[in-house]
């Protein structure tokens, strides 16, 4: 290969250097090819001084610095990319493969501990298929402190935060059970679709180990969420395809395996599989990076496409919005979806990057998701009177309101980034900022609507 | 002379931003700028000035652009920004502060303090 009179040449011995740096997640290429400038240059400064190219090779590496030292310089600075790394739990307890391992085994424990959690009700005579209303409601209460468990175990969270978890469980049981509900009214339902939310953020807390007050920690919670979504439909799809096929195989020898699925497989396989994905999650932090960006790139435009037509149809067709009973739960789910693009593409975007067509992109679906939103509630704000507050109307408004604020001054912050007004960070941190919001909404809900309309 | 690591930590933000007000500049120039001006008693680990940098670009204080320079390789250059004037203003008010503090009080002490050697007066701000 290379002569060995005159050693390695230069070419090789940088591109040695070049590979050894690659290896740090925390250091990326084009952070990589910077620093490659400045080495050259260095050495080219020291081999005109009369160096010999590998002595200035050698000086030159040397005052760039401890590799280690640098990386964590740059892992400090983007914290973004230390999400595969995360660096939440210092590193100190011995071999990584033993610690994954213990990791796995208290996942897997808490995963049985959830699934037994959930049929403990049926011993004392509370079966799923006639008391739906009490599982419904503790349906979060019988997987989240679990999951929370396994977070404090793993991020060895202090005392004094582990009573606030626990205060927040205990009383989110108290008030889902203790209010005399309809059974199968309205309120019971919002209950059961906003316990989850309120408590949602208790679990981020003790993901967040202590990194709650920092924007990077809540991100990190954003991250993690998405990605344990995505993990969850993946299991949740393969657990239908195990699910048909024992269905068939038992047909066929003329067993009826449905009693012990509905009973069973389902609700237990449904909460453990919460804590398995959380643990998936945790071992193996690469999903999002990579399917995120490519969902949010592929769906922004789409949507961006579908909102902008609505809009147009409507202001040339002159047609009013129709005011069903539904309708504003679906404008809901629209800004939820609008939402999930937004943060989604903003907690993969690289805060420094200039702004693109993809961000234009991204405030042309926002603004149109409230201008839609906006005729909607326009429609709905004439009739309101006519048609009642019912709790659903009004939990229902409530929400639609806390996302048209969020998406509102998120597009305001966006237009001034990509004019050059601000960086990306602030958007960065009003999203973050916003988190505690939707959780306080989802409690007062809980707390406040039951009594508020006579638990109907 | 050895300057304090938190020292330079601190002097950094300012340094770096004066030296982009002079003229858009890239990391390798950057440091040798810094050489020239502190004739040489200020040594950066030269890896240390990039996290730096892209701390202010990540604040908005300053802008980076890839530019093809004259040996075909690509280079990056910062240029500051209307935000990062403010910040340099705003750190230059500061560090005048600490300058016109320190100077006071190594006037008050050089009567009673006579022979003042250099090396041993090095020591004292990193103690402060």
């Amino acid at each position: 290969m290379s002569d060995p009179g005159r050693g390695v040449s230069l070419e090789e011995q940088i591109d040695q250097w070049r590979s050894y740096l690659r290896r740090r997640q925390a250091i990326h290429s084009v952070d990589v090819a910077e620093l490659e400038d400045h080495l050259r240059e260095q050495v080219a400064v020291l081999v005109d001084a009369g160096l010999a190219t590998d002595e200035a090779f050698l000086v030159a590496v040397k005052r760039m610095g401890d590799l280690d030292a640098l990386s964590r310089e740059f892992a400090r600075e983007h914290s973004d990319r230390l999400w595969k790394q995360l660096v939440v739990v210092p590193s100190d307890s011995g071999d990584p493969r033993a610690r994954a391992r213990t990791d796995a085994i208290v996942a897997f424990c808490l995963a049985v501990a959830a699934a037994v959690v959930i049929k403990v009700p049926a011993l004392f005579g509370i079966q799923l298929d006639q008391d739906a209303g009490f599982y419904a409601r503790n349906l979060s209460l019988f997987v989240l402190p679990l999951l929370t468990g396994y977070f404090v175990w793993k991020r060895r969270l202090d005392t004094s935060t582990l009573r606030w978890l626990a205060v927040a469980f205990v009383a989110a049981a108290v008030f889902a059970n203790v209010y005399p509900f309809a059974p199968g009214g309205y309120t019971e339902a919002l209950t059961a679709l906003h316990l989850p939310i309120a408590l949602w953020l208790v679990v981020g807390i003790a993901y967040a180990g202590g990194r709650w007050s920092q924007v990077g920690g809540r991100m990190d919670f954003i991250r993690f969420s998405g990605e344990l979504f995505i993990y969850y439909v993946l299991i949740a799809l393969g657990g239908g395809v195990l699910t048909a096929f024992m269905a068939m195989t038992f047909q066929s020898i003329g067993i009826d395996v449905e009693p012990f699925f509905e009973s069973w497989l389902l609700p237990c396989g449904a909460v453990g599989a919460v804590v398995v994905a959380s643990w998936l999650v945790e071992a193996k932090q690469s999903v999002i990076e990579n399917m995120a960006p490519v969902l949010t790139r592929l769906f922004t435009p789409l949507f961006a496409a579908l909102l902008v037509t609505f809009l147009l149809t409507l202001v040339f067709t002159g047609r009013g919005v129709d005011i069903e009973r539904d309708m504003l739960i679906v404008f809901d789910l629209l800004l939820v979806l609008v939402l999930g693009l937004l943060l989604y593409s903003v907690s993969a975007r690289d805060p420094g990057a200039p702004p693109g067509a993809f961000d234009v992109m991204q405030v042309v679906l926002v603004v149109s998701a409230l201008l839609a939103d906006a005729v909607a509630l326009w429609a709905i704000s004439a009739r309101i009177s006519e048609l009642g507050f019912t709790p659903n109307r009004v939990a229902a408004l409530g929400m639609n309101v806390i996302l048209l604020v969020n998406l509102a001054w998120s597009a305001v912050l966006y237009v001034r980034f990509l004019r050059g007004g601000g960086p990306f960070t602030r958007l960065e941190r009003w999203q973050t900022d916003y988190l505690p919001v939707y959780a306080v909404w989802a409690a007062i809900v809980v707390l406040v609507f039951p009594p508020v309309f006579g638990f109907v | 002379m050895e300057i304090n690591k938190d020292l330079v930590a601190a002097s950094s933000t300012p340094i770096v931003l004066a030296i982009l007000a002079e003229e858009d500049s890239y990391g390798y120039a950057i440091l040798q700028r810094v050489r020239e001006l502190s004739g040489g008693r200020m040594e950066w680990t030269d890896g240390m000035l990039y996290p730096v940098l892209h701390r202010l670009e990540r604040l908005g204080h300053v802008e980076a652009r890839w530019v093809v320079a004259e040996s075909g390789r690509r280079r990056k250059y910062y240029r500051i920004t209307s935000r990062g004037r403010a910040q340099l203003a705003e750190e230059r008010r500061q560090w005048q502060a600490v300058d016109a503090t320190l100077r006071g009080i190594w006037q008050a002490l050089s009567p009673y303090v006579p022979a003042i050697h250099p090396a041993s007066a090095a020591p004292l701000p990193q103690g402060a």
